[in-house]
């Protein structure tokens, strides 16, 4: 079957010269890099060269990279190991549109007698700075905002929230999970003081990822074991994939013009044709600042699952925000909190590229896409209601 | 991913009979594209009162499309009187089944038509009494009830998969939990009394019963009063045993046989049966 991939910020696939990378750390040079004799130091050297690599892609110090098991780990990492630094601190402001790593760690320190801001985001998925210099105070122990977001693509002001955070001497988390390899990086001038990325969504494999920590930021381990990682972050280095995902950076490092010229293009094609063959149809979130690689559309009247799966038998993968397909009955906590209307939440699809999509790929969606929606406003109750309203206002 | 049958993918990617009848005997009419599904059903009848054409327009996912579309297949060609026995597991089960979590999909099918007869028959079925337990999707007690009935649920979580009712901001949960520690006793004492009153039993089966019972309910009870009984005969509803131990010299062994054994054995075992004593 034709397999035509386009959802990216879901996960990637694993770059061939990534793969080739890894493979002989699975067979003959298995070494554990802490030992003293040649055969684990030869791995050792090879795990330092990956650290430069993403130290590298960052702009950071390769001492401040910490390598963990996934993005996850490293948000959930940040958050502890901070808050386990500051115990006098009692409060946490993040956003309401965080990735779930971030959103459900809310709820969870409520719980444990913390106070807890989530910011609000307006229609455009923006935040209100002003709200999140309003919510600082001399008790709050960590800001954690995310760089782009997972769902709309939407990316946050991160130096400017940075500046506020840093103004009042709180430390600054973000998780830039999405941002990473689709847009450019640098640690060296920027105010973030911990930032999560995860290997699988930038032609890693899934199972490795990385939390930088600035030189001087304070941060108790979360997982407690071995002086690896310099103690932050005990248990024996996942080997082949750290030295994987030292590649895939070098590689995003490369690829990152492309992303925001060829791959934007695309992305820009694909929207321009879905708006202009399909009608009621709406583009979710700043279009203005956004990840190159991502389309989050609305098909009002019907239901995202739907279309996933008349898609997913034509061969074509994305991803919906709605209830249906999370198992969850309510539609995307990110679409909820920008205010997009139900009669378009639901109907809500992710497109996100990579640099190994074309162009003939979006004329394949492009073509399958408006019979499908068609299709299903055919079946809707409420398209004919919708059509049947039109017709009266013109009357 | 969800796991599919293939009778679902077939019913959700060539649904049957879609669209709407003009001028329908009956409408129903469920859902809400802020519950993210809805289901507008419409039905005809023939001379004989039988469903002679039904259709239905579905907003919703792969599950409440293909179960909308196995809903028409089912009723068609039925009176109304067969067509209200369907239940959402009838529909489950035509379509070889559906993932738990949409489950309530197939309610949300069988939902519409007893709403489309209901209007057929000029009834409103919204008067009835009812209360709204989840605010979030408006599911009523009524609802849950019925779906906990058909389906013999177990858990809130289930009630939520086949309801949606708890799956929002989860307040109600405490409150569902309440109905369903009440329907499920209420289902428990009337499956039992269906199994008391109903069964007829061979005389073999009543035998291994009746030593079941006694075994279970009865015998062990008496050994911790150091008394015993054993089951001599039956003969046809006559239940003869004698009396051992203590029992055999208890001045209240007639009390005990009748007011405790026979009662034991009428409740698991038959409503017509009596005990007598056996002396050596």
């Amino acid at each position: 079957m034709k397999v035509v991939y386009v959802d990216n910020n879901a996960t990637t696939k694993v770059a061939p010269e990534v793969l080739e990378a890894m493979l002989p750390y699975f067979s003959e040079l298995y070494g554990n890099p802490s030992s003293m004799h040649f055969f684990g130091g030869q791995v050792q050297r090879k795990i330092n060269e990956a650290r430069e690599q993403v130290a590298d892609f960052l702009g950071a110090d390769p001492s401040e990279i910490v390598f963990t098991s996934c993005g996850t780990e490293s948000d959930n990492a940040a958050v502890f190991g901070t808050l386990d630094s500051y115990p006098e601190k009692r409060h946490f402001v993040t956003s309401k549109v965080e990735h779930p790593a971030i959103n459900n760690l809310g709820p969870y320190l409520t719980r444990k007698g913390y106070k807890v801001t989530t910011l609000s985001v307006n229609r455009e998925g923006q935040l209100d700075l002003d709200e999140l210099k309003e919510s600082l105070t001399e008790d709050t122990a960590l800001v954690s905002i995310m760089y782009a977001n997972n769902e709309t693509g939407v990316i946050f002001p991160i130096e400017k929230i940075g500046e506020i955070v840093k103004s009042k001497g709180i430390p600054f988390h973000t998780d830039a999970v999405q941002a990473a390899g689709k847009i450019p990086l640098n640690m060296k001038k920027s105010t973030i003081d911990m930032l999560s990325i995860s290997g699988h969504k930038l032609h890693a494999p899934k199972g490795i990822g990385v939390l930088y920590i600035r030189k001087g930021t304070k941060f108790s381990p979360y997982i407690i074991g071995g002086h690896q990682e310099k103690g932050r972050r005990g248990g024996t280095e996942n080997v082949p994939y750290i030295i994987g995902l030292g590649k895939a950076c070098e590689l995003a490092k490369k690829n990152l013009e492309e992303e925001n010229t060829r791959v934007k293009a695309l992305r820009d094609y694909l929207e321009a044709k879905i708006l202009e063959k399909i009608p009621n149809t709406l583009v979710n979130g700043d279009r203005a600042n956004r990840l190159p690689n991502t389309l989050s559309v609305s098909f009002e009247y019907v239901e995202g699952e739907s279309i996933l799966l008349m898609l997913s038998d034509l061969g074509i993968c994305a991803s919906s925000g709605s209830a249906c397909t999370s198992g969850s009955l309510e539609p995307s906590h990110v679409l909820r909190a920008m205010g997009v209307p139900f009669t378009a939440a639901h109907g809500s699809i992710r497109f996100s590229l990579s640099i190994y999509n074309t162009k003939e790929e979006m004329d394949y969606i492009i073509e399958h896409l408006p019979p499908i929606i068609q299709k299903l406003r055919d079946i809707s109750p409420f398209w004919k209601d919708y059509l049947k309203s039109q017709n009266k206002e013109r009357k | 991913m969800w796991e599919y049958s293939e009778k679902v993918k077939d019913h959700f990617l060539n649904p049957r009979n879609v669209g709407e009848i003009e001028d329908p005997d009956g409408v129903g009419e469920v859902g809400s594209l802020a519950c993210g599904d809805a289901l507008r059903l419409t039905f005809k009848l023939d001379e004989n009162k039988r469903i002679k054409d039904v259709k239905f327009k579905t907003f919703g996912c792969a599950s409440a499309i293909a179960s909308s579309s196995a809903l028409t297949e089912l009723i068609k060609g039925k009176t109304l009187e067969e067509a209200e026995k369907i239940t959402n597991k009838d529909i489950a089960d035509y379509l070889g089944g559906l993932p738990e979590e949409k489950m309530h999909c197939s309610v949300m099918g069988r939902e519409a038509l007893q709403a489309a007869i209901a209007n057929y028959r000029g009834q409103k079925l919204i008067k009835e009494d009812f209360k709204i337990v989840c605010k979030c999707f408006g599911v009523t007690d009524k609802e849950i009830e019925r779906a906990i009935k058909d389906n013999n649920l177990e858990t809130v979580e289930q009630v939520t998969y086949y309801t949606k009712a708890g799956g929002g901001c989860g307040k109600c949960q405490p409150e569902i939990e309440e109905i369903l520690r009440r329907v499920r006793s209420d289902m428990e004492k009337e499956a039992h009394e269906i199994y008391v009153k109903k069964k007829r039993l061979t005389n073999i089966q009543k035998i291994k019963l009746i030593e079941e019972t006694l075994g279970r309910e009865i015998i062990p009870a008496l050994r911790a009063d150091g008394g015993d009984l054993e089951l001599i005969d039956v003969e046809g509803n006559k239940v003869l045993v004698a009396l051992r131990g203590k029992c055999s010299f208890c001045p209240s062994s007639e009390v005990t046989l009748k007011q405790y054994v026979e009662s034991k054995l009428k409740e698991f075992v038959s409503e017509d049966l009596e005990v007598e004593e056996v002396r050596p």
